[in-house]
């Protein structure tokens, strides 16, 4: 059997069992098994070659997104074991919500890695479309008032992103009808990508600014950004991380992948300026947001704009070393950024509120979780040796190599976050702690597992992903 | 390719679908918004059972029929029943005056011609002139949801703008079946949703204005 059925399968069977299964502990330990298991046959994709069909395929784009995807499913669903624990205990879930909840998750990141290893624009569409209902129904499941309005609004702000770039979709059939025929193949990528530099340009431009729009909102760019925020604080913890881990990445895969047909066809508009103006507007509009931020997660979800922003930034300057800088950028920051909700979960446990005035001293009450915050706003503020800083210093260099002006926003960008990190992550860490602290029994290993890979990559890459960083850094275009 | 009456007729569908949607941005009556609604369905059923008929392929006929049992009959009847049960059938109030925001509609529909027309000189006239109009439809519908303060109203005029995006796939010779069950699917599907949405928040507010939701964003507490 070929490994990609098993990844996509596995997510799949793991929704339905779970479905059934009303013990929350054993749902819990299934639900990582499943997912650990996920992550072991796409680690077989190193070793096992697969063949491309109509339907999916693999390339050295999709490869690392999809290990990236089920590795940052494991070590969530570990997480997710212990805040759920936490939470049945206070009484925030019910039994019935529970057994939704685990079957949601393992039906997004089936939705997820669907819409990762798709060969066809109809099918990612669906998956994509997929992963939005899903998590729409997790991000109401606390059924508070507020959790509710977040849910409505990224509910109707997702369904006009999706689609309008199911309209883009269908443009790029109307452009691809003509050149490679009717049927299934005008839809497949790799058809498309061979057919790309004959296909009518205009079409391919307005299509691309639908999808543009369409799977830009998914990403949270400005300004369709809205329904992020809300939809990262409301809902249970374990999704903030995928939702910004994961999801904000599938839709910028989107996205880039139609990029890519542009860049090939050549006659067509360059997206490139597009990008850099909703990447640095996202930047810049979510680096003064910062400052204004009372709940913790909502802090951690413009911080998540910020850095989608850096990334379309990245891949709107173009070139091989902008590419370069943005793909490493992407995958960087999804490890950071879930392990810093995962810390942020423990932590609005550990204080019960998530109100940043109300939690102080936290390396003096939970030095381990404390300082693994603290950890965290360093790599996301960008601070060497980790491995955002190589990213970011990356695309820093690219910049000023392409036109010098181009920096301003992105240097402002990044000062005006980093002193929001600091200044807000200084009164949560350190000082005295608060009033009312109790005891954590949570498993902290996820957390430093992933700040372990992001240092990692701050000082040595592996051969093989840079090689595909390259591949596909070349396809991208400038 | 279309000749003579043929595209005549098909011009004929796809522009009563328009005119529907100028309809529902006029109707101010949420039963009257979910008539319009149920003609507008009709129309986009009849225009996907002509293109089937008139390009010999017969799976669009699979698309009408899903377009008039669901979106003409199934969605405007159980919206009637959440309209009664909720006892909302009071007029709409919309943030734009209704003028402006037809004037605003008609200068989208001239929007959406200058973009599409001039740019598929290689396709056939019905298939350019047919994706203007979708577009057109996409574009008010968009306008709905944002002059609309109504969930239920937003919801309809989410749900026209879905009309447009069948539109477009049937007037593009030969778009695969997949897509066009996925969008019928997903019609289905966010309507399931959208109904468990309307049920709870019915719980928890006792109002569909959306405008009132806002006082309890997270942020402002």
């Amino acid at each position: 059997m070929s490994p990609l059925a098993v990844i996509l399968g596995l997510p799949l069977l793991g929704a339905a069992v779970l479905a059934l299964l009303p013990w929350h502990r054993a749902s819990a330990r299934l639900n990582m098994l499943a997912s650990l298991a996920t992550l072991a046959a796409a680690l077989s994709l190193f070793v096992v070659p697969v063949e491309a069909n109509l339907f999916f395929f693999i390339d050295d784009f999709n490869i690392y997104l999809v290990v990236l995807t089920s590795f940052v499913s494991f070590t969530t669903a570990w997480f997710s074991a212990s805040y759920i624990d936490h939470e049945v205990a206070i009484g925030r879930f019910t039994p019935a919500a529970l057994r939704f909840y685990h079957a949601m998750y393992q039906l997004l990141m089936f939705a997820m890695l669907v819409a990762l290893t798709a060969n066809n624009i109809g099918l990612m569409w669906v998956a994509i479309e997929t992963a939005t209902l899903t998590t729409v129904l997790m991000v109401s499941l606390y059924r508070t008032r507020e959790s509710l309005e977040a849910a409505w609004k990224y509910f109707i702000l997702g369904s006009v992103g999706i689609a309008l770039a199911l309209f883009g979709t269908i443009l790029i059939y109307f452009a691809a009808q003509p050149t490679v025929g009717e049927g299934i193949d005008a839809l497949a990528w790799e058809t498309l990508l061979a057919a790309a530099p004959r296909l009518d340009p205009n079409v391919l431009n307005l299509a691309f600014v639908f999808l543009l729009v369409g799977y830009g909102t998914k990403v949270g760019l400005a300004p369709l950004h809205a329904w992020l925020p809300d939809a990262h604080a409301e809902g249970p913890t374990p999704i903030s991380a995928v939702l910004s881990g994961l999801l904000l990445n599938v839709a910028l895969y989107a996205v880039l992948r139609f990029k890519m047909l542009l860049a090939a066809n050549g006659a067509a508009i360059a997206p490139g300026r597009l990008l850099i103006a909703m990447g640095s507007s996202s930047l810049l509009l979510a680096g003064f947001m910062l400052y204004r931020r009372r709940d913790i997660k909502r802090f951690f979800a413009y911080s998540s704009i910020e850095h989608m922003g850096i990334s379309a930034f990245a891949f709107g300057v173009g070139g091989p070393l902008a590419n370069f800088a943005g793909l490493l950028h992407m995958a960087l920051h999804s490890l950071t950024k879930s392990a810093i909700f995962f810390a942020v979960g423990h932590v609005a446990q550990a204080a019960g509120t998530q109100k940043i005035a109300e939690i102080s001293g936290l390396t003096r009450s939970h030095p381990w979780l404390g300082w693994g915050l603290v950890l965290g706003v360093v790599a996301i503020a960008g601070l060497p040796p980790l491995g955002l800083f190589m990213s970011e210093f990356l695309l820093l260099t690219a910049v000023m190599g392409r036109d010098p002006w181009l920096a301003v926003p992105l240097v402002v960008g990044l000062g005006v976050a980093f002193g929001a990190l600091a200044m807000r992550t200084h009164g949560i860490a350190f000082g005295e702690p608060g009033r009312e602290t109790r005891p954590l029994t949570a498993s902290l290993v996820p957390m430093y597992l992933h700040f372990g890979l992001v240092f990692l990559a701050g000082v040595w890459l592996p051969g093989p992903l840079v090689g595909w960083f390259q591949a596909v850094a070349a396809l991208l275009g400038g | 390719m279309l000749r003579g009456l043929e595209f005549d007729i098909a011009h004929l569908f796809s522009s009563s679908v328009l005119i529907l949607s100028f309809g529902l941005l006029y109707q101010r009556r949420l039963f009257g918004v979910l008539q319009i609604y149920a003609l507008q369905a009709l129309a986009v059923a009849c225009a996907a059972a002509w293109q089937a008929y008139a390009q010999a392929y017969p799976q669009l006929y699979v698309t009408a029929a899903i377009a008039l049992v669901f979106k003409a009959i199934v969605i405007p009847v159980a919206f009637h029943h959440i309209v009664l049960r909720l006892h909302i059938h009071r007029e709409i109030e919309t943030v734009v005056g209704v003028n402006m925001t037809l004037l605003f509609g008609v200068a989208l529909v001239a929007l959406s011609i200058l973009l599409v027309l001039p740019m598929t000189t290689t396709s056939g006239n019905l298939t350019r002139e047919n994706l203007a109009l979708a577009l057109s439809v996409l574009l008010l519908g968009l306008l709905m949801m944002i002059s609309r303060r109504n969930a239920v109203s937003q919801v309809i005029g989410f749900l026209s703008l879905e009309n447009g995006l069948i539109l477009a796939a049937i007037g593009v010779k030969g778009m695969p079946f997949v897509v066009e069950m996925s969008v019928a699917f997903s019609v289905l599907v966010a309507f399931i949703v959208f109904g468990m949405f309307f049920f709870r928040i019915r719980e928890r507010f006792d109002t569909l204005d959306v405008h009132y939701l806002e006082a309890f964003r997270g942020e402002r507490h």
